[in-house]
C-alpha cells in the first residue's frame, strides 16, 4: 500500500515537473495583443518562455533581458533606439533574438553601445535580424558558445571615430559567426581575446577600416568569407593557430590597404583563398611558420610583400597570375620556402616534360626592389629602360635576393 | 591645303613597300601576341612595348626619309602657283593619314577584335597620337637640315632621346630628389615626353591595382579626372601642332 502510494505520488510529481516544463508560456506582444510593450512582456516572462513580437515599431528605450527567454519577431517588428539607447541588452544565458529589425542605437564614446549587446552570457542566439544604423552592431562581451547567424548589418559611417564595429567580440570563447552581411561599419568583424571561434560565410564590404580585424585571438577559423572594398582590407595581428580557408579578398585599394595584413601571426594556415585586385594581396611582417597553400593571386598590384622579419613560412602550390609584382621584399635575407608555385611570369622551360620548370624562378624583380625604396619610380614602370634593367638583372642577379627563388616552378597553373 | 597633293601623297605611300611591310609586321605581331596569350591585359602589356618603341621609330625615320626623297617633287610643287603653307600641310596630312591607317590596320583592328576593353582603346588612341606626333617631329627635322644623312641621324637621335634617354634622365632625377615630394613635378616633367604620357595612361589601365598605392594614387588623381585627362589630350595635340607649326614657318622662308 505504501509502495503504491509512493508510486502515485512520484508519478504525480513527475507529471507536474514535466507539465511545468512543457507549459513554458508563449506571450504575444503587439498592438492588438494584451501586451503592448516588449519590456512589460519580458518582466512577465519566466525563464524558458517564448515572446512572439508582432509587427510594429517599438520605441522602448533599452530592453534589458535578464532571463533565458526566446524573443521571436513576427512580420518584422522594428525596435528603435531613437539614437539614444541601446535597443537590446542581453544579460542572461540561453536567450534567443530572432527576426527583428533593430535600428538607431545611441552613440557614445564612453560606453560601446550596440544594436544587440551580450553581457557575460552563454548560449545566446542572434539570428535573422536586420541591424540598421547602429553604433556597434552585435557586441559580445565575455560570452561563450553564442551563435550569430544570418544577420544583415548596415551602417552609414562617415568617419572612423563616429562609428563602431559590425560584429564586435571581446574576451569571448567558442562563438559561431555565420552568414552575416556587414556593410558600412568601422571594422566588419572585430575579435579581440576571442578563442575557438568559427567565422564562416560572412560578407564584409565597404567598411571604413578593416573587413576583418583580430588581435590576440588564438585558435580561430575563418572559412568562405568575402572581404570586399574595405578601407584597409583585412588586418590580423598577434595571433597563433589561425586557419583561413576559401575566403575571397578583393578590391582593397590604397597605399595602406591590404588584402590580408599578417602581423605577428604564427603557426597558421592560409589555404584555398582567392585574392583579386588588391593593391597588396598579402603583407607579412613578423610572421613565422605560416603555411600559404593553394591560393590564387590575380590582378593584384603586389601579390605578396614579405618582410625580412618573417621566418619559416612556406608558400606552395599557389597561382600567381597577372599581378604587377609577384613578390616584394625589403632585404636580402630570406628564410622562407617558395616551392612548386605557378608563376605566369616564369620564362623557363621544361625539357623532361614533368610539369616542373628546369630552371629556378626568381620572383623578385629589380624594379620591385626599386619601387620599395623609391615609390615614385612607379612612374617609369614598363618603360623600355626599366625592362632593360630587369632583363640584365635576371641574367646576372646582383641586387635582388638570390636565394629568394622557386626551385620547382610549375609549368601549368594549379587547378583549385 | 590642297586635296590633290594630299591624294597624290596618299596613293604614292600606299604603294610604298615599307608602309606595306610595316603594316604587315604590326599585324603579325599583334595577332601573334593575342593568339598566344589568353589573358587580354597581358597581351596589351606586351603590345605596349611595340606601340612605345616601334611606332615612334618607324613614324619618324620613314617620314624623314620620305621627305628627303621627295625633295625634287617638293621643289617642283613650289615652282607652281601654290601657297607654300598649303603644300607643306598637304604633305603632313598625307603622311599622317597613311601612318594612322597602317597603325589602325596593324594594331587597332586586332585589338578591337580581341581586347576592346578600356585598356585596349587607350592603347589604340595612344598609338594613333604617337604616330602623328612623330610624323610631325620628322617634318620639323627634315625641313631644318638640308643634308639627308644628317637629317636621318638627327631623327634617330630624337627617337633615342624620347624612347630611352629621357627615361634615364628621369630615373636619375628621381634618385637624386627621392627625399622630396616630387610627384607633381614628375607629372609635369613626364608631359615633356609623349611616349611617357602614353605609357602612364595605359599603365593606369592595366596596372590599376598597383597604381592605387600612394604614388600611383597621385598619378591617378591627375590622369583619372576629367580636367587632367583633357589637359593630357591638349598636351598631346600640342606635341602634334608645335613641330608642324614650326616646320611650316621655316618652310615658308626656306631657300630651296
Amino acid at each position: 500500500m505504501r509502495n503504491r502510494l509512493s508510486f502515485v505520488w512520484r508519478i504525480s510529481v513527475g507529471l507536474w515537473v514535466i507539465s511545468g516544463a512543457v507549459h513554458a508560456k508563449t506571450i504575444e506582444v503587439g498592438q492588438r495583443q494584451a501586451n503592448k510593450s516588449i519590456q512589460a512582456a519580458v518582466a512577465l516572462a519566466n525563464p524558458g518562455d517564448t515572446l512572439i513580437v508582432h509587427g510594429g515599431i517599438y520605441q522602448e528605450g533599452n530592453i534589458n533581458i535578464t532571463k533565458g527567454i526566446v524573443l521571436i519577431g513576427k512580420d518584422g517588428p522594428v525596435i528603435d533606439g531613437q539614437h539614444k539607447y541601446e535597443p537590446i541588452s542581453i544579460r542572461a544565458s540561453d536567450v534567443t533574438v530572432q527576426g527583428f529589425t533593430i535600428k538607431n542605437s545611441g552613440q557614445s564614446s564612453m560606453v560601446d553601445m550596440a544594436g544587440i549587446k551580450i553581457y557575460n552570457s552563454s548560449r545566446v542566439t542572434i539570428q535573422d535580424n536586420i541591424l540598421d544604423n547602429n553604433f556597434f552592431g552585435i557586441y559580445s562581451q565575455g560570452s561563450k558558445n553564442c551563435l550569430i547567424k544570418n544577420n544583415r548589418l548596415r551602417a552609414y559611417g562617415k568617419a572612423e571615430q563616429y562609428i563602431g564595429n559590425g560584429i564586435h567580440a571581446w574576451k569571448s570563447d567558442s562563438l559561431t559567426i555565420v552568414g552575416n552581411e556587414i556593410i558600412g561599419h568601422r571594422d566588419g568583424i572585430y575579435l579581440e581575446f576571442v578563442t575557438h571561434t568559427q567565422v564562416e560565410d560572412n560578407l564584409s564590404s565597404n567598411n571604413l577600416r578593416y573587413g576583418l580585424h583580430f588581435m590576440f585571438s588564438h585558435n580561430n577559423a575563418y572559412y568562405s568569407n568575402t572581404f570586399r572594398a574595405n578601407g584597409a582590407g583585412v588586418a590580423v595581428m598577434y595571433t597563433k593557430h589561425v586557419r583561413m580557408e576559401r575566403n575571397i579578398f578583393e578590391e582593397n585599394w590604397g597605399d595602406a590597404a591590404y588584402g590580408l595584413l599578417l602581423k605577428d601571426i604564427t603557426d597558421s594556415h592560409i589555404q584555398h583563398n582567392i585574392f583579386v585586385k588588391n593593391t597588396t594581396a598579402i603583407f607579412m611582417e613578423g610572421s613565422n611558420r605560416v603555411q600559404i597553400l593553394e591560393n590564387r593571386f590575380e590582378n593584384n598590384g603586389w601579390a605578396i610583400k614579405i618582410m625580412t622579419s618573417c621566418m619559416d613560412n612556406t608558400l606552395t602550390k599557389n597561382n600567381f597570375v597577372q599581378n604587377t609584382f609577384d613578390i616584394a621584399t625589403n632585404g636580402g635575407r630570406i628564410a622562407n620556402t617558395f616551392d612548386g608555385n605557378y608563376w605566369d611570369k616564369y620564362e623557363g622551360y621544361d625539357l623532361d616534360k614533368n610539369g616542373i620548370g628546369d630552371v629556378p624562378h626568381h620572383p623578385v624583380s629589380l624594379f620591385s626592389m626599386l619601387v620599395e625604396r623609391y615609390p615614385t619610380v612607379m612612374l617609369l614602370f614598363r618603360s623600355f629602360m626599366v625592362t632593360l634593367f630587369d632583363r640584365s638583372e635576371k641574367m646576372f642577379p646582383s641586387l635582388t635576393p638570390e636565394k629568394l627563388k622557386d626551385d620547382k616552378p610549375l609549368m601549368k597553373s594549379v587547378i583549385l | 591645303m590642297n586635296n590633290k597633293i594630299v591624294k597624290y601623297v596618299i596613293t604614292d605611300l600606299l604603294r610604298n613597300r615599307t608602309i606595306v611591310g610595316y603594316t604587315v609586321l604590326l599585324l603579325a605581331l599583334s595577332l601573334g601576341i593575342f593568339m598566344m596569350e589568353d589573358n587580354a591585359d597581358k597581351s596589351i602589356a606586351s603590345l605596349l612595348h611595340v606601340v612605345l618603341f616601334v611606332v615612334p621609330l618607324v613614324s619618324i625615320i620613314f617620314s624623314t626619309i620620305y621627305l628627303y626623297n621627295s625633295a625634287e617633287f617638293i621643289a617642283l610643287l613650289v615652282s607652281q602657283p601654290l601657297k607654300r603653307q598649303s603644300i607643306w600641310f598637304s604633305i603632313f596630312l598625307g603622311l599622317g593619314a597613311v601612318m594612322l591607317l597602317s597603325f589602325f590596320i596593324g594594331v587597332g583592328v586586332p585589338t578591337l577584335l580581341y581586347a576592346s576593353s578600356p585598356s585596349g582603346l587607350m592603347l589604340i588612341a595612344g598609338g594613333l597620337l604617337l604616330s602623328l606626333i612623330f610624323v610631325s617631329i620628322a617634318l620639323w627635322t627634315a625641313v631644318r637640315i638640308r643634308d639627308k644623312s644628317k637629317g636621318i641621324g638627327l631623327a634617330i637621335i630624337l627617337w633615342l632621346y624620347f624612347a630611352l634617354i629621357f627615361d634615364a634622365l628621369l630615373l636619375f632625377l628621381l634618385f637624386q630628389f627621392a627625399d622630396y615630394p616630387i610627384e607633381n613635378i614628375m607629372i609635369g616633367i613626364s608631359m615633356l615626353n609623349p611616349i611617357d604620357i602614353t605609357r602612364i595612361l595605359i599603365l593606369l589601365e592595366i596596372d590599376l591595382s598597383a597604381m592605387m598605392g600612394y604614388t600611383g594614387a597621385i598619378f591617378r588623381e591627375f590622369f583619372g579626372t576629367g580636367g587632367g585627362m583633357s589637359l593630357t589630350l591638349i598636351v598631346m595635340l600640342l606635341w602634334i601642332a608645335i613641330p608642324v607649326g614650326l616646320s611650316v614657318r621655316y618652310f615658308k622662308r626656306k631657300d630651296l
